[in-house]
């Protein structure tokens, strides 16, 4: 501590019990707990000077953004260090021509494709949390969004990461073009869930931007209706931009929080959106207009102008949070299953849902099978709880069986972390760890999330 | 199958809370209610201009609803969270911000009520809220402070920084005062009736504002009536804790306006924020129900001009190209945005365009330019800056505070930049 409070200036060495309270939780408020400290950091060599000092004196730490993390990625770790990166958030180098941008861990996700909009690029992935959360927290977690169907989760926009390792090493993996010899240690960093330290520099590939969208909203009356045409749509040969199911529960929430003018009579919608040169849309337009009504949609909206998208697109992306009008409690849950089975799944969580007699709301990425049912219920009646639980706990084994996965993009956390074996053999498991030790031996970065903390982790 | 009992039994998602609501009195509930709609997500973050500034959680909506709740729950003292609680600009950009309908303004305006006779103050802090609350809300005496506080200008070096804060606000020279009429007619065929709210330091400050909505309501075909005994809203003493003033001035409100009026018409956007807030502040008291009728009259010039149909409007004489600035307690508080916007835009030759950066406070927020004056001083200058960036000539805005504090910095900054009511921009241009 006072070797902290040597290297920083005091106000940004926080460890007044205002601090620590508000900085115990993320995005996922069933976990809370108090670091000892929390360091605001202002440059990347105070990030590397942080790190060295939690290296030589053992004490873990984890590194936070906007902590919009809904598997508790950020939770701080009793007495460890957080450290506090929404201040670090400069850009680096911008290139048009190369369409590459580089940015501290700090920058905003959205504020990526508001800076190079003026040269009709955008960055591709668009978490919900977008507006809010951090490139960092994004490469940690590997972030996805609702337009990673066409272009790939953040992994697939990550060309370079420079980083500093658990022992205070910095190191540059990958570079400036999405080509590398050598292991793609860049892929590797991606998505470790801070296991492997932090990034500080980021270089990401930015994309032109689609010429036209075609954004349609259908409305069925069963969800496994909306599913089920999510699979003749891929089978048809078209490649949408994004394609997104929302269920009567979410559309009374979204619809409550901004009236973007969902069919709010409808069991399920499906939002599907198709992007590209004009002349492609031309004739890709007909035939995403065919499938859908054969595949039974008994309404079909098409946002007329920028605006009616951009209204369709909040709608979906607050969807999460407006469910807090509807119940007062809920969990959310990230499984994955194959597409071709979207149209099982949601029956199965409809029976689920009926047996257990709790509200499941379903607002999720339909085209890549990412699943994001709302289970809603009362904490103040009792056993409810434990119920919903329960059937969190089922539809996401429901998912494994289906040949799926627990995690889509929210990533394992604390919350999914005792599920991560259920997915991978013991070898596997062995495997990740043996890397995890071979980078952090101490366990010093992001404890006890995604793998468990090795007796040696929770004793250091 | 995996085993489904290992979870915490605190796995939620919202943020769980044990405040003794009912003990807290009438405001308990409104304030628990408020806490338990969050969902923790972050997405007021960006909006809010403070966390923008400081850059670090307590400093933002979501931390300070969750430290209050700590404060509530009685788990943190209250003050060491009072700090970042008096950091809060009051603005609600949080609220628009919040996906889950956080109703933010239901819990910072009762905490800070709840707070005030119980918190630490230093001397110093309490003389200059007893300057501000016996002066601000009595047109009378504000004018006879604010007359010696511009003379007091000139020993500006000798003041501590938030004393000269307070005075570099004023002006040198205030305008005459000019009383308003007690009823003017409708010009023409009467279509409505409405009631004015003079408003506290408006009346002292700027009395050309009420003066041209008058002007322009009643060549509108509206009858307005100023009703005598009508005191100060009372927003400025309900959103810096001083509850009980709050309470008494609302009550005189209460029983000064007519309700057989068609409209209660205010000029300034905290003024009408703070009459729609006459039913949280009465909670449970005797005057509850009478507060809600009233509340529900209460609306801003612009929305009730823009309602009344096309104004008859003379073009300005050469193409003016001004910005309009959003005061925090019309666009967040009222809801109204485009309303003042659509009725410039029925002023031949005007042209409106947006100031960047348009949704973040300017710093004037009620009596924050004098209880904060750094981060205060920091907003205002990058919105002066914001508003030059545009080319304007000139600004609109429906807020006394943010007209003097626009009008401050801008001058500051040494531009002759004019900043006026929307509705004086009418006012010219009204066919009488």
């Amino acid at each position: 501590m006072s070797r902290l409070r040597q290297s920083l200036p005091p106000d940004r060495v926080l460890t007044s019990r205002a601090a620590t309270t508000s900085f115990e939780s993320d995005g996922l408020t069933a976990y809370r707990e108090k670091p000892g400290v929390i360091v605001l950091v202002e440059s990347t060599s105070e990030v590397v000077d942080v790190v060295k000092l939690c290296h030589e004196f053992g004490v873990p730490f984890v590194a936070r953004g906007s902590g919009t993390s809904l598997s508790g990625g950020s939770l701080p770790i009793a007495n460890g260090v957080v450290i506090s990166l929404n201040r670090l958030n400069k850009i680096i180098d911008y290139s048009a021509e190369q369409r590459t941008i580089t940015v501290e861990p700090g920058f905003i996700n959205l504020e990526v494709s508001k800076h190079v909009a003026g040269d009709r690029l955008y960055y591709s992935p668009d978490p919900s949390s977008g507006p809010v959360c951090t490139i960092g927290g994004n490469v940690a977690f590997n972030s996805g969004g609702a337009h990673c169907l066409k272009y790939g989760m953040t992994a697939n926009h990550v060309l370079g990461i420079k980083a500093v390792l658990p022992d205070g090493e910095v190191v540059e993996f990958g570079g400036e073009s999405l080509e590398h010899v050598g292991p793609d240690l860049c892929g590797m960093f991606v998505g470790s869930e801070g296991l492997f330290g932090v990034a500080l520099e980021i270089t990401l590939r930015v994309l032109p931007q689609p010429e036209r969208f075609h954004t349609v909203l259908a409305a069925y009356d069963t969800l496994a209706g909306a599913g089920d045409a999510v699979a003749m749509i891929v089978a048809s040969g078209l490649l949408p931009g994004a394609m997104e199911i929302m269920d009567r529960l979410a559309i009374e929430a979204s619809e409550a929080a901004v009236h973007a003018g969902y069919p709010t009579t409808a069991a399920a919608a499906l939002l599907v959106e198709l992007e590209g040169p004009s002349e492609e849309l031309d004739a890709e337009i007909p035939l995403l207009e065919q499938v859908i009504r054969d595949s039974g949609a008994y309404e079909v909206r098409v946002a007329a102008n920028k605006e009616e998208r951009s209204r369709i697109w909040v709608g979906r992306k607050c969807a999460f949070s407006a469910i807090g009008r509807l119940s007062p409690d809920y969990l959310v849950q990230d499984g994955v299953v194959p597409r071709t089975e979207l149209g099982n799944a949601l029956s199965a969580i409809e029976a689920l849902s009926e047996q257990y007699g709790l509200r499941v709301a379903n607002v999720f990425h339909a085209g890549d099978g990412n699943l994001h049912p709302l289970i809603l219920f009362d904490g103040r009646i009792p056993g409810e709880f434990e119920q919903a639980e329960h059937l969190a706990g089922e539809i996401l084994m429901m998912c494994l069986r289906l040949g799926g996965s627990i995690t889509g993009e929210h990533g394992v956390g604390v919350e999914k972390i005792a599920y991560l074996p259920e997915m991978y053999t013991e070898n596997e498991m062995n495997l990740m760890r043996l890397i995890r030790q071979a980078v952090d031996p101490a366990e010093i970065a992001n404890r006890g999330k995604m793998l468990q903390a090795s007796a040696l982790g929770k004793g250091g | 199958m995996v085993s489904l009992q290992f979870r915490s039994p605190h796995w939620r998602a919202r943020v769980q809370h044990n405040i003794p609501a009912e003990e807290l009195g009438p405001l308990g509930p409104l304030m628990a209610d408020a806490v338990s709609k969050c969902v923790h997500c972050g997405f007021c973050l960006q909006a809010c201009p403070t966390y923008q500034v400081m850059g670090e959680e307590m400093d933002s909506p979501r931390g300070r609803i969750y430290l209050l709740k700590e404060v509530l729950e009685g788990s943190l003292p209250l003050d060491e969270a009072t700090p970042y609680i008096d950091r809060c600009l009051g603005c609600l950009s949080c609220e628009p911000a919040c996906p889950s309908g956080v109703p933010y303004r239901n819990l910072i305006t009762p905490f800070r009520i709840l707070a005030e006779p119980i918190r630490a103050r230093t001397r110093f802090d309490r003389f200059l809220r007893w300057v501000i609350l016996q002066t601000l809300p009595y047109p009378n005496r504000f004018r006879l402070s604010a007359i010696l506080g511009g003379l007091g200008k000139r020993f500006a070096s000798a003041m501590p920084r938030r004393m000269k804060e307070m005075t570099a606000l004023l002006p040198t020279k205030l305008p005459a005062a000019r009383p308003l009429p007690e009823l003017t007619p409708a010009v023409g065929t009467r279509r409505a009736r409405v009631a004015l709210l003079a408003g506290c330091a408006q009346q002292v400050l700027a009395p050309d504002i009420n003066h041209a909505a008058i002007r322009v309501l009643s060549n509108s075909g509206v009858e307005v009536v100023v009703p005598k005994n009508q005191v100060c809203c009372g927003a400025i003493a309900a959103h810096t804790g001083a509850g009980e003033l709050a309470c008494k001035l609302a009550r005189q409100n209460l029983v000064a306006f007519p309700q057989d009026v068609d409209c209660i018409i205010t000029t300034a956007a905290g003024c009408g924020s703070g009459m729609h807030e006459y039913p949280v502040w009465l909670k449970n008291d005797s005057k509850e129900g009478e507060a809600k009728k009233l509340a529900v009259l209460v609306k801003d010039v612009s929305a009730f001009l823009l309602e009344l149909g096309p104004l008859n409007l003379v073009p300005l004489e050469r193409p003016t190209r001004i910005a309009y600035h959003d005061a925090c307690h019309l666009a967040n508080g009222q809801g109204i945005t485009s309303q003042p916007r659509a009725l410039l835009q029925q002023i031949g030759n005007l042209e409106v365009v947006e100031v960047k950066g348009g949704q973040n406070c300017c710093g004037s927020a009620g009596t924050y330019n004098i209880e904060q004056p750094e981060a205060a001083h920091l907003l205002g200058q990058q919105k002066a800056e914001a508003i030059l960036a545009t080319g304007a000539v000139a600004v609109a805005s429906g807020n006394i505070g943010c007209i003097v504090q626009l009008q401050h910095h801008l001058e500051t900054l040494g531009s002759g930049v004019r900043v006026r009511h929307t509705v004086e921009w009418l006012a010219d241009s009204i066919r009488a």
